[in-house]
């Protein structure tokens, strides 16, 4: 039954795609393949566009297959399941973590990883900045011009208008701002 | 009546996030941090680091993470599933309603421009909550060398074109922490 094949599928997904959702689209990729839900090409057009809709990468791609096999149901059964691993782990490891948080090999391993992941999400901003402001290995200068003009918005704010910009805010700017230039 | 407000709160308030949350887990992570501790003060900041660490070594989406811990913590079973669905439901509403149209809504050039623009906010937010973490990161050598040996280490394998999961660079840091302080065990932290 589809229902059921598309809750174990993303379960699957939900249970085994560490370090976020660009590692976990390999994985999707190959649940999605195995059943035949999606063709390659939709898939990685689908893939594309998660990253311009709200929410989690997994959440939009779990929405998306799901409702293109089964419907609305199908859609909240894909979601749910893909949504549930992370949510029990979560639950299970704060009753866990509260009795041995104090425990210095976990504190030992608690702070290497946080250097390890330290490392990895500056990387992957580097690489992002990078990707965002060089394009076919020519500087973009729009988009170079445009990223000061945000980040100086962003960390400057505090001292200019005596108010921090929320990251909320800064999405909203950059979309209005990005809207005028690339317009123009 | 007091826990049904609360309840609200935190459905509210995620589902904002979830609103705002583009180009995955990272960038979400200034505004959990920004909404949940500096404006909120729901969880503290060592909470959300140790958040932050635990969502990126557990499996699922770390938006997903953040979102049923800081629920579990504020208004317990409850509150975790009031926060995962604010946080599910804005993505969720928004594919399911657009599926259909959405190639054609995103090749709409005003929307095209924008979404180039949110594009570098990402970018920005991401590189905060790396900047954020790394300031509270303690100065001593092992977390230091540890951070600098993983951010090199995934900027030169991408820049050859090589694929190195996060999982085991998460795995060999666990490793050298450990194995570290069995070295130096008794004296207090390295």
């Amino acid at each position: 039954m589809i229902l059921w094949e598309l809750f174990l599928g993303f379960l699957r997904v939900g249970c085994f795609s560490f370090g976020g959702g660009y590692a976990a689209i390999a994985l999707i990729r190959e649940v999605v393949r195995a059943h035949g839900w999606l063709s390659d090409e939709t898939l990685s057009y689908i893939i594309a566009v998660s990253e311009s809709t709200p929410g989690p990468i997994m959440v939009n791609l779990a929405t998306y297959v799901g409702s293109t096999q089964a419907g609305v149901l199908g859609a909240l059964v894909a979601t749910f399941a893909v949504v549930l691993p992370a949510f029990v782990i979560i639950l299970v490891l704060m009753a866990i973590l509260r009795r041995f948080v104090t425990n210095p090999w976990v504190k030992a391993a608690m702070l290497g990883l946080k250097a390890c992941v330290t490392g990895l999400i500056l990387a992957t901003a580097l690489e992002l900045l990078w990707a965002n402001c060089v394009s076919d290995s020519a500087p973009d200068l729009t988009a170079i011009v445009l990223t000061t003009t945000l980040a100086g918005l962003y960390f400057g704010s505090e001292r200019l208008f005596k108010r921090k910009l929320s990251p909320i805010m800064l999405i909203a700017v950059s979309a209005v701002l990005g809207a005028a230039v690339y317009g123009i | 009546m007091k826990h049904c407000l609360e309840l609200w709160k935190l459905f509210s308030v995620f589902f904002r996030i979830g609103l705002f949350t583009f180009g995955g887990g990272y960038a979400m992570i200034s505004i959990v941090e920004e909404a949940c501790v500096e404006r909120r003060h729901w969880i503290t900041q060592e909470e959300m680091d140790d958040l932050i660490v635990v969502a990126e070594s557990t499996p699922g989406p770390v938006a997903i993470n953040c979102a049923t811990f800081v629920g579990a913590k504020q208004g317990g079973f409850p509150g975790a599933v009031c926060a995962t669905l604010g946080m599910v439901l804005p993505s969720f509403l928004v594919i399911l309603a657009l599926s259909r149209y959405l190639d054609r809504l995103l090749m709409l050039p005003l929307i095209a421009h924008a979404f180039r623009g949110v594009k570098l906010a990402v970018g920005i937010l991401i590189l905060d909550a790396g900047r954020r973490l790394l300031l509270r990161l303690p100065e001593k050598p092992l977390p230091l060398m540890i951070f600098s040996v993983s951010l090199c280490s995934i900027l030169v394998i991408d820049y050859l074109s090589q694929r190195l999961s996060s999982t085991v660079l998460l795995l060999a840091a666990v490793g050298v922490s450990l194995l570290c302080r069995a070295i130096w065990k008794g004296g207090t932290d390295q």
